[in-house]
């Protein structure tokens, strides 16, 4: 057992053993902090793993809370029954506000959620079919095996099982292939993309997740009190629950635990203590709370609970047993076209940064494309891999039109590439980071991963980003850290991200730029015996020495024109070549 | 939980007292019309405000409202003689900022910037503190109390800025947003603190009303519409003529190469947060005669200059302001004849302008640069 | 370096990106009225050099200028100082136009004047001929005119510029470099990133070649430009 299962553990026992011995109102207070920590669980999986934000989550637990009270109190619908219903009430309604902010920059959502918040409160207090501002009553008690909790002690058991669920759910969540796209949203699309995801979709999902989180809060909520009004749903509150993550640390499932415990709890002293120090005038709590959460985002911006985490070490990650092997796929016929670019042209603007290239690269080859500064290499790059499509002329991969196919298409086709600027999750670990790339062989979603359904699929995955580390030689580090890495490794185990997709086609944007020597000869050797496994690898590389003595075929750039092809030595030897890199002889130019 | 917010925005000029009528009543659509236009003017200011601060700052600024709110308030407490709270704001604000800038004066090795800071800090505040005890017990004529408000409501810009986002601003769009909503929520706390719960008018600064083409409107809603547009005619020059204006824009088009002509991105920072703070109060000073105002009104009357800022895409300031104006007209249709839920529709509408303007512009991602 | 004293020396220079050391203790110097180039291959720490040297970039190590040690001086200072850099990404305010992007060069001398407006359209006549259009809508080659003239209204004494020959035509680059050499005919020291080699060690008095965050080899530009090592760390060794 680590030190962090066992603690994990007394926590459980501890909170098993509170609603039993505190005083009743003690009770119902650990009772809100439950429904609160849950909605902030929920509001972690959107903030602090996928970068999002919310202050509609009490909004959220309000569609929740009059769902049932409504289903209940007029049509008589069994509790039971109700809490799914609000589930989806309240995730049509999260689908509908993604839907409509989730393509653009991140700080729209946050902000249709403060309208959102403020509307819903006006429908509620203004429906006469709701209550109207005095709300519902006689919202009938929860029963479970023949008992009607109406006792606060047993509905605290009840409002602390759904707390373990969520939480147990989350972590599911977030140690799945779902779950790390997800993490990977935090740092932009480029990467989920470029590894079969669908950031949009995954984006509102997550939200919608978060959304039936909040909703099964709500639904404790409109139980344990028995009435519901719109003042616990309005906008302030929706703004508390995000201040609980943040100030726990949004990045962890146990500090928006600990956030919503926090709070709640400074709360009740603030509002016994401050009215005696202060007067009566004011909401003197609220002005602590605010400057508090601005003290923490400028002093510790990820919140209380990595402070607290650092004491207790982690132990070793264990393995799953493996149960299952993706199938590889089929070798494209060795000298087939792998690639055709023909009469490509990029335009931005009036700039022309890509005209009129046209080659190939065929099955077991490596092509080098070289060419100085500004050639127009990384357009070209990006034409091919789908991030930026060509504006003229076409790209065939595998067989396929591939011109105007998004990036996560083009990857499905079997193509994997690296990045020029390392794009790794630093956090996370070489594992964890090579498994990435597996992302669009497993099929397992929100809901299998949610409940650990894909465990076969995870264990898989596992396997196969384990052997491709151990293909870069980096196999003995796999539960470092990636962002301990040095840059030569760092970029070794892109290349392993790509490699666990098991691509026909390897797309590398200058994987030597900033390696020493050593890491450079390295680097080849690994690129040789890849393409002896039957690989084929484009590489936009810059290092003429690494390339000539690597590549099998160069396209030579430049001015966003192609310069020249041919082998390494035709190449060479070429003179316009030569003046493109080492410039034109300003001597006799200038006279 | 917190307590009831009461998200009270008292009814405009005419209240719908459950007439019988069409909006479009001829001899109610241009009363109307005018109502709107008169809000949406302010609206329309506030919006400006808003986007100049996100582009120059990415700070989504929530609590714009709330200077609209001490603007008003404070010139209440003026009026009734007293000394407002704004100024124990200001003067504690001016601490934290004054200790800040020694320290950072000190880790630099500049005892003399160190000094200069101290000695400012105390001498500012000392003035300030004289100047509003001696006037607010003074009953000063009412364009003193005006200009003694925005003394006190005005530096609140730069000095927030100074305290609250500039240690933060290396930090993302969105906590950001979050220290902003932290901050909105000490100043409405404050609010309550400093004014009470009631609301207050503040007397109006023109009296009487004029006819125009058959419309008879207060010369108070005039002179709002009219100084709104002054305004803009100001701010529009200041950023088209000036070149500090033009430096402001030169940082929020390109931060690095704002730096690299020599413009301080922190300095750039509190122009636009002094600039948000004038619209704001100077706002406030507009509507303190037609609207009750109380602690927490200013916020409401923000977001809709926030629904303005986001159909203008936050960056935009022409649309930024027609948009608001069109809030303006909306909320006042809507008042007249759906009164209570006048603030979901105005609130409503920004869903359908997020979808328009997520399908019209190209993705936007945020990548790490 | 000879008898001409320098105006920027650079000791002992470290920059690093979380655990990457880009730039692993470059020294240099560079005489007043001086062209000096720094070359060297893609990722070689070139612009990282100039990004910490500018005060952009934090940084170990020394960097003094007109014999003061800039430690604590931000970016800005630095320029109002007399240090302008004209960055690979040129980063000019391409909703402005033309007249406002220089108007704003001038910005650290606003108190003395309106800037020399007219000496940059002097050097750049296709400036003033684009003065009312937008930044962003000029060609390639004027934009790199425009980042030019805009860092010359500073009225810096020393410039540092960053791939200046970045994707542009040859013809377009011979100008850009004929007008760096005038430059320093004018009484500006210059520093000079680039990868086209020749093309700068043309133009320029000393020069020093970075290979993997370090210097690799220096030496007056002539002699440089033919040096088999160059030819070899651009062209690669054919083994």
């Amino acid at each position: 057992m680590t030190p962090r299962l066992i603690l994990t553990l007394v926590a459980v026992l501890i909170a098993l053993a509170l609603p039993a011995v505190l005083p009743v109102f003690q009770v119902t207070l650990l009772t809100n902090v439950a429904i609160a920590a849950l909605t902030v669980v929920g509001l972690v999986l959107l903030t602090g793993v996928a970068g999002l934000t919310s202050f509609g989550q009490a909004a959220f637990m309000g569609v929740g809370a009059y769902t049932t009270a409504l289903l209940t109190t007029v049509y008589g619908w069994n509790p039971w029954l109700t809490l799914p219903a609000g589930m989806v009430v309240t995730a049509g309604v999260a689908a509908l506000l993604g839907l409509a902010t989730l393509r653009m920059q991140g700080h729209y959502l946050p902000l249709a959620t403060i309208a959102w918040g403020i509307s819903l409160y006006y429908v509620f207090g203004n429906s006469p079919a709701l209550g109207g501002f005095t709300g519902l009553r006689g919202i009938p008690p929860v029963n479970v095996f023949g008992l009607d909790l109406t006792d606060p002690r047993r509905f605290a058991y009840l409002a602390l099982v759904f707390l373990a669920l969520g939480i147990v759910a989350a972590q599911f969540l977030l140690s799945s292939r779902v779950g790390r796209a997800m993490r990977a949203l935090r740092s932009g699309t480029v990467v989920a993309e470029a590894f079969g995801a669908n950031t949009f979709s995954l984006r509102v999902q997550v939200f919608v997740l978060s959304s039936v989180f909040a909703s099964a809060a709500g639904w404790l909520y409109a139980h344990q009190q028995r009435f519901v009004n719109p003042t616990p749903f309005g906008l302030n509150v929706g703004i508390e629950y995000l201040f609980m993550a943040v100030l726990g640390g949004a990045g962890y499932v146990w500090g928006g635990v600990a956030g919503a415990v926090l709070i709640t709890a400074l709360r009740e002293v603030l509002q016994n203590v401050l009215p005696s120090l202060l007067g009566t005038g004011g909401n003197y709590e609220v002005i602590v709370l605010g400057i508090i959460i601005i003290l923490v985002l400028q002093f510790a911006r990820r919140g209380l609970w990595p402070l607290l985490e650092r004491l207790v070490p982690a132990g070793t990650p264990r393995l799953l047993a493996r149960a299952l092997t993706f199938p590889h796929r089929p070798d494209p016929t060795p000298g087939s076209v792998i690639l055709n670019v023909q009469d490509a042209v990029k335009q931005f603007g009036g700039l022309k940064a890509v005209s009129d290239v046209s080659f190939d690269v065929q099955a077991g080859e490596i092509v080098g494309l070289i060419g100085p500064n500004g050639a127009g290499k990384s357009t070209m790059f990006n034409l091919i891999t789908g991030v930026n499509p060509a504006t003229r002329g076409s790209v065939n991969l595998l067989g396929r039109d591939a011109t105007r196919l998004p990036a996560r298409t083009i990857h499905r086709l079997g193509v994997a590439r690296t990045f020029q600027h390392v794009r790794l999750f630093p956090e996370l670990s070489l594992l964890e980071n090579a498994m990435m790339g597996g992302y669009a062989r497993g099929k397992a979603g929100i809901v299998a991963s949610l409940l650990h359904l894909e465990r076969r699929e995870e264990a898989a995955l596992q396997g196969v980003a384990l052997a491709q580390l151990e293909r870069v030689g980096l196999r003995d580090r796999a539960f470092d850290q990636a962002g301990n890495l040095a840059l030569g490794q760092q970029r070794l185990l892109e290349i392993a991200r790509a490699l666990t997709a098991d691509p026909a086609f390897l797309l590398l944007d200058e994987p030597a730029a900033g390696l020493r020597y050593g890491e450079k000869a390295e680097l080849s050797a690994l690129l040789r015996r890849l393409r002896d496994e039957g690989v084929t690898i484009l590489i936009v590389e810059h290092d003429m020495d690494l390339v000539m003595n690597l590549v099998d075929r160069l396209v030579v750039m430049n001015g966003g024109q192609e310069l020249a092809q041919g082998n390494p030595q035709q190449v060479r030897d070429n003179p316009a070549v030569r003046e493109a890199y080492l410039g034109a002889d300003v001597e006799e130019g200038a006279a | 939980m917190l307590g009831p917010v009461a998200f009270s925005l008292s009814a405009p000029s005419l209240a719908s007292k459950g007439l019988a009528l069409n909006i479009f009543d001829p001899a109610i659509f241009p009363i109307l019309t005018a109502d709107g236009l008169t809000n949406g003017a302010v609206y329309a200011l506030l919006s400006l405000a808003l986007v100049l601060v996100f582009a120059v700052t990415r700070v989504i600024f929530v609590p714009q409202g709330e200077f609209v709110m001490f603007g008003t308030l404070t010139l209440a407490s003026l009026q009734l003689g007293r000394v407002p709270g704004t100024l124990t704001l200001l003067l504690v604000l001016l601490a934290i900022s004054t200790v800040l800038n020694v320290v950072e004066a000190l880790r630099r090795g500049d005892g003399r910037a160190a000094g200069l800071a101290a000695g400012s800090g105390v001498a500012l505040g000392a003035g300030v503190w004289a100047l509003t005890t001696t006037l607010a017990a003074a009953k000063a004529p009412l364009l003193v109390q005006v200009l003694l408000t925005l003394l006190l409501v005005v530096p609140l810009g730069p000095l927030l800025y100074r305290v609250v986002f500039q240690p933060l601003r290396n930090a993302s769009v969105l906590v950001l947003l979050i220290a902003s909503v932290a901050l909105h929520l000490v100043l409405v706390g404050l609010g309550l603190v400093f004014f009470g719960p009631e609301g207050s008018r503040t007397p109006a600064f023109a009296e009487g009303n004029t006819a125009l083409g058959g419309v008879t409107l207060s010369n108070q809603s005039l002179l709002v519409i009219l100084v709104s547009a002054v305004l803009m005619l100001a701010l529009y020059y200041f950023f088209d003529r000036t070149l500090t204006g033009k430096a402001l824009r030169a940082t929020a088009v390109n931060r690095m190469g704002a730096r690299l002509v020599g413009i301080r991105p922190t300095a750039a920072g509190s122009l636009a947060f002094t600039v948000a703070a004038l619209i704001g109060a100077l706002s406030g000073l507009l509507i303190g005669p037609s609207i009750a105002v109380s602690y927490d009104t200013g916020f409401l009357i923000g977001l809709k200059g926030f629904v303005g800022a986001i159909i203008g895409g936050l960056v935009s300031y022409p649309v930024a302001a027609l948009g608001a104006l069109l809030v303006g007209l909306i909320e006042s249709y809507a008042s007249f004849s759906l009164s209570q839920w006048k603030e979901v529709i105005v609130f409503t509408l920004i869903l359908p302008v997020l979808l328009w303007r997520s399908l019209s512009s190209k993705h936007h991602d945020e990548e790490d640069e | 370096m000879t008898a001409v004293s320098p105006l920027l020396e650079v000791h002992d220079l470290h920059v690093s990106y979380g655990r990457v050391e880009a730039v692993q203790g470059v020294s240099l110097s560079v005489g007043a009225g001086q062209i000096v180039s720094v070359i060297g291959a893609n990722g070689a720490g070139k612009s990282t050099l100039l990004g910490a040297i500018m005060g952009a970039l934090p940084s170990r190590g020394r960097v003094e200028y007109a014999g003061r040690t800039l430690a604590h001086t931000p970016l800005e200072s630095r320029v109002a100082a007399g240090m302008t850099l004209v960055p690979e990404r040129r980063e000019l305010f391409s909703s402005m136009t033309v007249e406002d992007n220089l108007r704003l060069g001038a910005y650290t001398r606003r108190r003395e004047g309106a800037g020399d407006l007219g000496g940059v359209f002097t050097r750049f006549p296709r400036l003033e001929e684009r003065r009312k259009q937008l930044a962003g809508t000029l060609s390639g080659g004027e934009q790199q005119m425009l980042a030019i003239g805009r860092a010359l209204m500073a009225r810096p004494k020393l410039l540092l510029l960053d791939e200046p020959s970045l994707g542009l035509a040859p013809l377009i680059v011979r100008e850009i470099l004929r007008i760096v050499a005038e430059l320093r005919d004018a009484g500006v020291t210059v520093l000079l990133v680039e990868q086209n080699a020749r093309a700068a060690l043309a133009i320029s008095d000393f020069g020093y070649v970075l290979e993997g965050g370090q210097v690799r080899l220096s030496g007056p530009a002539a002699d440089l430009a033919h040096d088999p090592a160059v030819v070899a760390s651009y062209l690669g060794t054919g083994k």
